[in-house]
């Protein structure tokens, strides 16, 4: 490996230009960083929200709720995310009538960042949606029924019975997709969100030393995934209800 | 646990001392590897019209790939080995140093800027094209500078020096212009093209390429002074001055010749994708300077 390594320039400020460094690299990463977790935050509200109504919809009776839920489904989580940033943010504002269209591209504030974060949770929400559908269909009927015996509405079925249990089941598969969600949202960069990647990838371009900006932004997403797994660790022992995971089965 | 340590510690000792004794073959590592494989892995992109591209055969053509050929002509000459092979291995801007460092390509013939800050990391043979950052806009827009982009939006593509350039002006001069971020030129033509932004800056030669391949070429054009100085050079491992002095013998030689105008017309004058940029005097200086006598 014929590599001249020089981890100064992670830290290098612009005063001392002499030494290579031509822009705050190390601001760079910080505020990549920042965005990152902005971009992941914000998809997350509507991938968790929006999925768990996905999740709902794909376990109702109505065949037409049950259709969309299934619909949706099968749209968002088989087109590849890169593909689904390329149309949200380039095609759909041509769909739009003209003075919309020009909103989205051009008066709408941070089109790129809430574009991203749009794309991130809708298509999130699918897969959130799987896990709340597997976590609901988890419970034996029997509860259902039961709710349903003593009188419960079915809105109040799914609010005091299903979805406390579901969610309750699924904490591990959500854990992986709230990972999932700072992983992916490192696609943000194709539309233009300075977020750690990219930023990352611009540190390369001014100073060709690639390796050592990478290596701080794959040690700032392990940092991050580790504190997000060690929080839902938590979470899962606190709510745990003893024998309540094992109701499934029975 | 010791026997294990010695064992290691005499596999090191023989591998650096067998490489010392290959190296003091030429003095030179590269071609050292070259000489090795029997093979020059060239690194070549794919869609820097006309320098390095993929033409309409499937092959990497261009001005770029032709000064190449011409360098591993010298280098079969001085390792007489005339059968060496050229392997292409396509890069992209994020992935040309990574290969290089790693020894997956011998030498990089595309459209890279040689700049100071990038000389730590690799080396590179003399200045081949002289550009420099210009912005294009549709026509009848009213923007000729970038004063005039003030209240406006500009697209520029994500880390390039023609970031820095634009930024660095702005800045200066204090406009209130709105930056989108690209990834790549594709993208910078797409969001002008859908009006998103009033101004996509690059390159100049690349600005020139794009709208020669846009839907319709009239409807766009390149203007303003330049904002940067961006020269290009084709790009080689670091420290191995025997390796990269075998280009600039081949380069001085060509320029004094007058062979490094004549590829330069061919490619560019009006050259296979009529970009029709008859050299620049500041480049055909250039080639006088760098043509060093023997």
């Amino acid at each position: 490996m014929n590599y001249n390594w020089d981890w100064g320039v992670l830290f290098c400020t612009v005063e001392d230009a002499a030494a290579g460094c031509s822009q705050p690299f190390f601001q760079w990463i910080v505020s990549g960083f920042g965005w990152t977790i902005a971009v992941a935050a914000a998809a997350w509200v509507i991938a968790f929200s929006l999925g768990s109504l996905i999740g709902v919809m794909r376990t109702l009776e109505n065949p037409i709720l049950r259709g969309i839920g299934t619909g949706y489904v099968t749209i968002f989580r088989n087109i590849p995310l890169l593909v689904q940033m390329f149309l949200w943010y380039f095609v759909m504002p041509e769909l739009l009538p003209k003075e919309a269209g020009m909103w989205v591209k051009r008066g709408m504030p941070m089109p790129e960042y809430w574009t991203a974060v749009f794309c991130l949770g809708t298509y999130t929400a699918s897969r959130v949606g799987e896990q709340v559908r597997a976590g609901i269909q988890s419970i034996t009927q029997g509860q259902r029924y039961a709710a349903m015996a003593i009188g419960l509405r079915p809105t109040q079925v799914y609010r005091y019975i299903l979805l406390p249990v579901g969610y309750r089941i699924i904490i591990p598969p959500l854990t992986s997709d709230f990972l999932g969600i700072f992983k992916n949202s490192s696609l943000a960069l194709t539309i233009g969100v300075l977020e750690l990647t990219a930023q990352t990838r611009q540190i390369e371009e001014y100073t060709f030393q690639g390796f050592e900006a990478f290596t701080a932004a794959t040690l700032l997403y392990i940092l991050v995934t580790a504190i997000v797994m060690a929080v839902m660790r938590v979470v899962e022992s606190r709510v745990a209800i003893p024998g309540m995971i094992s109701l499934g089965a029975k | 646990m010791i026997k294990k340590i010695l064992i290691a510690a005499t596999a090191v000792a023989a591998i650096t001392t067998t490489t010392t004794l290959v190296q003091a073959g030429s003095g030179s590592y590269v071609l050292d590897r070259i000489q090795e494989r029997g093979v020059v892995n060239m690194g070549h992109r794919e869609s820097s019209v006309p320098f390095s591209y993929i033409g309409d055969d499937g092959k990497p053509q261009g001005y770029s790939i032709d000064l190449c050929n011409q360098f591993v002509d010298e280098i079969r000459k001085t390792l007489k080995m005339p059968n060496i092979k050229v392997k292409h291995v396509p890069v992209t801007s994020q992935t040309r140093i990574a290969l290089m460092a790693n020894g997956t390509i011998d030498v990089e013939c595309g459209s890279t800027t040689n700049n100071l800050t990038r000389q730590k990391q690799v080396d590179y043979l003399p200045v081949t094209f002289i550009t420099g950052t210009k912005l294009a806009s549709k026509k009848g827009s009213g923007i000729t500078e970038i004063e005039d982009l003030d209240g406006k939006a500009i697209a520029l593509s994500l880390g390039t020096t023609n970031e820095k350039a634009v930024k660095r002006h702005i800045k200066a001069k204090g406009l209130n212009v709105k930056i989108i971020s690209v990834k790549d030129h594709p993208q910078g033509w797409l969001a002008l093209d859908t009006g998103r932004v009033d101004a996509y800056a690059s390159d100049h030669v690349l600005l020139y390429g794009l709208i020669s391949k846009s839907k319709d070429p009239s409807a766009y054009q390149v203007t303003g002074r330049f904002l940067s100085y961006d020269p290009y050079g084709i790009m080689v491992p670091r420290n191995d001055s025997t390796y990269r002095r075998l280009g600039t013998v081949m380069m001085a030689d060509m320029m004094r010749s007058g062979d490094m105008m004549k590829t330069y017309n061919k490619w560019f004058s009006p050259g296979p994708t009529k970009i029709n940029m008859p050299a620049s005097s500041t480049l055909k200086t250039a080639f006088e300077i760098q043509a060093l006598p023997h």
